[in-house]
């Protein structure tokens, strides 16, 4: 396995005449918090399709986990974790009957899946919603719940597709503390979001304009090379070039 | 195997908690059989008669007393002409009418043939004709029991004109001898309400899964594509099932509908469709993205033609030529065929074996087409 989690190369994703990703080429260290930022529609979604298997690339490539993600994409679906920007769990089943889906279909074995759902359980303070419709739950712990459930199966790469999107300040704090957890325990995450005060709590970050890379590095360096105060500014002014 | 276990569970779960569409699924079956069962019938009761009795003696009041006898005429008039009889047929308060000549019984006596005109309201030909052969049915157990020489019904060629031409038929219905629409629609409608079950269901849960977004959680699990169909649609092959038991069972108990033939058979080959509708379902959720989308689609590929296409109402015999050749790709057709050959006739696979192979044919390459037309990608 190489030393890197995510590893892409001139990666570019066209629909027909349109480019959604544009030769994008940058990677992601084991244990980051890597930010994908962008306006809707630069092609973060696009891009994290790419990597998790789910879309082809046109051209270049990537590797997830060592894993080449046009070739193996069974292996790297093994590993890597995933939260669309779609709710992602059933809102009909309860809070268990969530977690117990995932986890039989990542063949979790049955008693090491009771442990872990009652740890996540009492992490999240949901012990007592556990067999609530997850449908009654507020946006913001549905929101946490589906990231508890794509870390279920201690995936080596997870990425969150706009995991904030909607939920309030605090939830959205509560939400980074989790990022930060799952990154201490050595996860990588790969997170994307438009709000570029989150961009400040990433190792590094990548802004995507018009499917490509348009700034690439930390965040702390990017606002000194540029020579702005912070990353709002700085996307700013590389939204308004591109345009 | 976990997986597809929880897989199975969750889908079963869906479908128990959606209580509206499950009340619907449970009731579709149900209501259908009464519905097919009382409101489209091809077979004659209470049908309304007028009487055109110019002159009545013994013979005349014996046939009416045959007709009121009979259950199935209700006399509605005793006319001495035929000037009223349009004014009945117009209002719709006659339906069909029988004229004696006059002097009925003294031309028997004498010889000479006594006639009877048979006029039917043929607005809907199908009645029209099935009338009149009850009215010869009548006549002709009159004169079973009463032989006479010189006496025969008159039955018109068409049932518009009046022609006068002498017949003397004997009909047997074979296989479904009280003639009872029952008999024709039921296996019929088990095609129909495994279409709805299996095909639209099927197109309509996986849809929704993409409507939700829950779809794109399933494709980057490591699941493989069979697991996640088999999760989806197994739970259905079990609806329909109990979807045939229900109309089979209300079939019996209502309409008293005979299963002649093997019943594990009949479910075999029931089987044997539901995987035909399911693959349909597949095919139509693989290339819509909304259930709306899908609901019309399976309208249109399926459950129209199922209903007339399969000659399950019209019979294909009677269709264009062009539209009888369409009707061998029906899986339906294959299925009533088979259905009513095993309920009515009570013939097995040996007659069966070829209707069998084709419906087992389309199955087998609906079944391969459609997973595979099912990416684990999104392009």
């Amino acid at each position: 396995m190489s030393e890197l989690a995510i590893e892409a190369k001139d990666l570019t994703r066209t629909f027909g005449a349109f480019t959604a990703v544009d030769h994008i080429t940058f990677d992601v260290k084991p244990g980051e918090v890597f930010g994908f930022l962008g306006a809707n529609g630069a092609g973060k979604t696009t891009a994290i399709r790419i990597l998790t298997g789910l879309l082809r690339p046109s051209s270049g490539s990537a590797k997830v986990a060592g894993f080449d993600v046009a070739t193996q994409s069974e292996s790297i679906k093994q590993v890597i974790g995933y939260m669309s920007q779609r709710f992602s769990l059933y809102d009909d089943l309860t809070v268990r009957e969530n977690i117990q889906l995932y986890g039989g279909i990542y063949d979790i074995p049955r008693d090491e899946l009771r442990d872990r759902i009652e740890r996540l359980l009492d992490r999240l303070a949901l012990s007592k919603a556990a067999d609530d419709a997850v449908r009654s739950l507020p946006l913001g712990w549905k929101q946490k719940l589906a990231f508890s459930v794509a870390l279920l199966h201690n995936p080596k790469v997870v990425f969150l597709d706009e995991p904030t999107g909607g939920v309030d300040p605090i939830v959205r704090r509560q939400f980074w503390e989790m990022i930060y957890d799952a990154a201490h325990a050595g996860t990588t995450v790969l997170v994307t979001t438009h709000y570029m005060d989150e961009a400040e709590y990433c190792n590094r970050i990548t802004i995507m304009v018009a499917g490509k890379i348009a700034a690439y590095g930390t965040p702390a360096d990017l606002k000194r090379d540029a020579g702005v105060k912070s990353v709002d500014d700085l996307f700013v002014r590389l939204a308004r070039s591109a345009a | 195997m976990n997986a597809l276990l929880g897989l199975l569970l969750k889908e079963t779960r869906h479908i128990l908690r959606d209580r509206r569409t499950l009340a619907v699924l449970i009731l579709l079956p149900i209501v259908q059989v009464i519905l097919f069962g009382y409101s489209i019938r091809t077979d004659v009761k209470d049908v309304r008669l007028a009487v055109v009795d110019p002159a009545p003696d013994a013979t005349t009041l014996a046939i009416r007393d045959r007709f009121n006898a009979s259950g199935t005429f209700k006399t509605v008039a005793v006319l001495r002409s035929e000037a009223e009889l349009d004014a009945l047929f117009q209002r719709d308060a006659a339906q069909v009418a029988i004229e004696f000549a006059p002097r009925f019984a003294d031309r028997i006596a004498h010889g000479e043939p006594a006639q009877i005109l048979v006029i039917t309201d043929a607005t809907e030909p199908n009645s029209g004709t099935g009338r009149l052969n009850y009215v010869n049915a009548v006549v002709q157990g009159y004169l079973a029991d009463s032989p006479m020489s010189g006496m025969s019904s008159v039955v018109p060629t068409s049932p518009t004109s009046r022609g006068r031409i002498r017949i003397e038929s004997r009909v047997r219905a074979r296989f479904n001898p009280t003639l009872e629409s029952a008999n024709l629609f039921v296996p019929g409608l088990m095609a129909f309400v495994l279409t709805i079950v299996s095909a639209l269901m099927t197109a309509l849960s996986l849809t929704r899964e993409k409507e939700t977004g829950t779809m794109e959680a399933l494709l980057v699990s490591p699941l493989r594509p069979a697991q996640i169909i088999v999760g989806k649609v197994a739970p259905y092959v079990v609806i329909g099932f109990i979807s045939v038991a229900a109309v089979l069972i209300e079939a019996r108990l209502v309409f008293h509908v005979p299963i002649e033939g093997s019943l594990p058979l009949l479910l075999g080959e029931g089987l044997l469709y539901i995987l035909v509708a399911l693959s349909i379902g597949i095919l139509i959720s693989a290339r819509t993205s909304s259930q709306r989308v899908a609901m019309l689609a399976a309208i249109l590929a399926t459950m129209l033609p199922t209903l007339l296409l399969s000659g399950f109402i019209f019979p294909i015999e009677s269709m264009p030529e062009a539209l009888q050749v369409v009707s061998n790709i029906m899986p339906a057709r294959w299925f009533v065929l088979i259905a009513r050959g095993i309920m009515l006739k009570g013939i097995g696979i040996a007659y069966l074996w070829r209707e069998t192979l084709i419906l087992g044919a389309m199955a087998l390459v609906l079944l391969v087409v459609s997973t595979r037309s099912f990416h684990v990608r999104l392009d």
